[in-house]
């Protein structure tokens, strides 16, 4: 099958791109910068020798979506957007552009481009869409409710394509991540019981694919962690620092 | 955001440093880790033993990891300075290749390969990594990019081979394949009652192109230097079952420091030495069995417990290399610090590298558990291979003196020069460089 990822040059992307071509799938890389994705073709064909295209897309650039789209050189069997951007949550407490920028990339230009994807779907009556959220989206917290609330509007977003989608036979996943060991947390000090490999979510993406599965966290473990943080009173839960 | 450094140690588990560790996929994303002005030790795998690269701040090559072309027809490859080996070796054999030199772990990348200019079993014959790149792009301090290989900037690539990564930042390497038949090894072993038979052993397979001994330092007297021979050839004939077969142990854990001790470590050698009851034995192996043994047990370093190890590995002269080593398992003999394993290897001439380690002669290689009284002992060790005109390899080292360093590489004075001209103010450094000045002024 060909799967178009959407967001390519993170470490989760990759790592999904590796599985899939390792499988022996075909490959639409899209992403903004795509200097990195042509080594990144020349490595999985060497390696895999099957088909991988590149393509640019901005998620910020909405109305070049559609033109993104129908550019492509075969529709897509499966689509995985990986659009992310975690900002500075202090920053896009006080800077609007930060915040627009959080939002934006998360939630808007994600929208923006499923939206295009999800018709075509319809139309065709096949499919699997896999969007990347966040476990931040499940509850908002002090430490990065901007990014939450971006990626609860996106998680929201996502069941709501998956009811509409489920009467033309197109399946779409919701993947919630937890901690994960990529450049955007480098630096960050992460528990490492609850931190995942990038390779873990690449797996979960692909067993989620096969088995049709609604919402995925990647390791189990988080689902245990949000279904206590999702149930503490508000009462209690505003009192907290989290 | 302030960046959180973490513990960080290489295969030895000694030193374990606090370090910020980043990584990069493009250049534009390694200039500006470089443009923020901090000094850095570059990083792959973490596979050699001590801090040749650790650091306050550490870039780590594991996310550059590109294979960029392989050529069939001229049996060359260009990777950048990511990728492993065992991501290359399934690659490779089903098309009839092989890496041209390895050493005793797959798990390593190709800039950490020409940083140490690693050796392998094949040394006598095939020279260290170094003699089969033809190619490689280094990014400079600066942020410049700079092409060298063994006719263009020439010292550059003779700094860089075996340069610990003090000279500027590998990116991509184009290096020369071995063509291969068969994807297993036909391995001879044979016992050596002692160093005499040993020594001769080596010579009589000198051409075979792989060799390797395993040594007992436990034994005294007449059986001083008992050990086990194994030479190898690649097959000719397509074994068409599985290549790799996964690692099926693992240590979980470190083991508490006192399970390897005299006892456990003579019990262990003598079932190594006396489960091959005839003198020679042949068998076919697999690569994996015969290359990286150890690669099985995942963690292995595991078991000399969290305050770790010390590998010590130096190299003598050939002329002086008998007497040396008589004097070396002696006193680790005495001191009765026997080494779990120990690896004798016969070097052939050496080609290229400033401060690469290998020289014609034999080395060893030992492992020491942490413990206290290991450092002085290890400085005793020095002087014999100091006296014996020796060194210490580098890639392993992590307690040398500087006045060890600087007194055994005869290069060193010219290694450094290069070095500054293409590093000047020491950007890339590591703890064993400052340790060693080789990173001072």
């Amino acid at each position: 099958m060909t799967v178009l990822i959407l967001g390519a040059t993170s470490d989760m992307a990759v790592a999904l791109a590796k599985g899939l071509s390792a499988r022996g799938h075909s490959l639409q890389l899209a992403a903004r910068n795509t200097n990195y994705l042509l080594s990144l073709k020349s490595d999985l064909e060497i390696r895999n020798q099957n088909d991988v295209s590149i393509h640019t897309i901005d998620a910020l650039q909405f109305d070049t979506h559609q033109s993104f789209y129908d550019s492509l050189p075969v529709r897509p069997d499966v689509a995985v957007i990986f659009f992310g951007y975690l900002g500075d949550a202090a920053k896009a407490q006080t800077v609007w552009d930060e915040c627009k920028l959080v939002i934006d990339t998360n939630y808007t230009g994600a929208v923006s481009i499923l939206n295009i994807i999800a018709n075509d779907f319809e139309n065709r009556k096949v499919g699997v869409i896999v969007g990347v959220s966040s476990v931040a989206g499940d509850r908002g917290r002090m430490s990065n409710y901007i990014y939450g609330s971006a990626k609860a509007g996106f998680s929201t977003y996502l069941s709501g394509l998956r009811n509409r989608l489920f009467h033309s036979n197109v399946h779409v996943v919701t993947v919630k991540p937890g901690f994960v060991r990529t450049q955007m947390t480098e630096g960050l000090k992460l528990p490492p019981v609850i931190t995942g490999e990038p390779t873990q979510v690449a797996i979960a993406i692909l067993a989620a694919i096969k088995k049709r599965k609604n919402t995925v966290y990647v390791l189990p473990i988080w689902a245990a962690i949000m279904f206590v943080i999702k149930n503490v009173p508000e009462a209690i839960f505003k009192r907290l620092k989290l | 955001m302030k960046d959180s450094p973490t513990v960080i140690a290489n295969w030895g588990n000694y030193p374990a440093v606090q370090a910020v560790v980043k990584s990069f996929k493009s250049l534009g994303e390694i200039r500006k880790l470089l443009d923020t002005g901090a000094k850095f030790a570059l990083r792959g795998n973490g596979r050699c033993y001590g801090d040749s690269s650790l650091h306050q701040n550490i870039i780590s090559v594991l996310k550059y990891n590109h294979i960029l072309a392989f050529d069939t027809t001229n049996a060359t490859i260009t990777c950048q300075a990511g990728v492993t080996f065992d991501e290359l070796i399934p690659l490779l054999v089903p098309k009839g290749f092989f890496l041209p030199v390895t050493p005793g772990t797959k798990y390593i990348t190709v800039g950490g390969a020409v940083a140490s200019d690693i050796h392998g079993k094949n040394h006598h014959v095939d020279g260290s990594f170094g003699r089969h790149i033809l190619s490689m792009d280094i990014m400079l301090a600066s942020g410049e990019i700079v092409t060298c290989s063994q006719t263009n900037n020439q010292e550059l690539f003779q700094a860089t081979c075996g340069g610990m990564g003090l000279t500027g930042l590998i990116l991509s390497v184009t290096f020369r394949l071995k063509r291969i038949q068969g994807n297993q090894i036909d391995q001879i072993s044979v016992k050596a009652k002692n160093l005499d038979e040993i020594f001769e052993l080596f010579e009589k397979y000198k051409s075979s192109t792989y060799s390797v001994a395993w040594i007992d330092c436990l034994q005294k007297a007449n059986a001083l230097g008992r050990s086990l021979l194994m030479v190898g050839e690649h097959t000719i004939a397509n074994n068409p079952g599985p290549l790799n077969r996964p690692g099926w142990l693992s240590i979980p854990i470190y083991f508490p420091g006192w399970i390897l001790n005299k006892v456990s470590i003579k019990a262990f050698n003598f079932l190594f030495y006396h489960k091959q009851i005839r003198k020679v034995k042949q068998a076919t192996v697999s690569l994996d069995t015969f290359f990286y043994p150890l690669d099985f047990i995942e963690n292995w370093n595991r078991m000399y417990g969290r305050r770790g190890f010390v590998q010590y590995q130096f190299v003598l002269p050939l002329q002086n290399s008998k007497d040396g080593l008589r004097k070396i398992l002696t006193a680790i003999g005495k001191n009765g610090t026997g080494s779990f394993l120990a690896v004798l290897k016969l070097f052939g001439k050496q080609d290229t590298g400033f401060i690469s380690f290998p020289m014609e002669g034999y080395t060893l290689a030992l492992d020491f558990p942490m413990r206290p009284g290991l450092l002085e002992f290890l400085d005793e060790l020095d002087k014999i291979v100091l006296e014996h005109g020796g060194r210490i390899y580098l890639t392993k080292d992590a307690r040398m003196n500087k006045q060890t360093f600087w007194d055994s590489y005869p290069s060193a004075d010219k290694f450094k020069t290069t070095m500054k001209r293409y590093n000047p103010d020491f950007i890339f450094r590591s703890f064993q460089s400052e340790r060693l000045a080789m990173t001072k002024l």
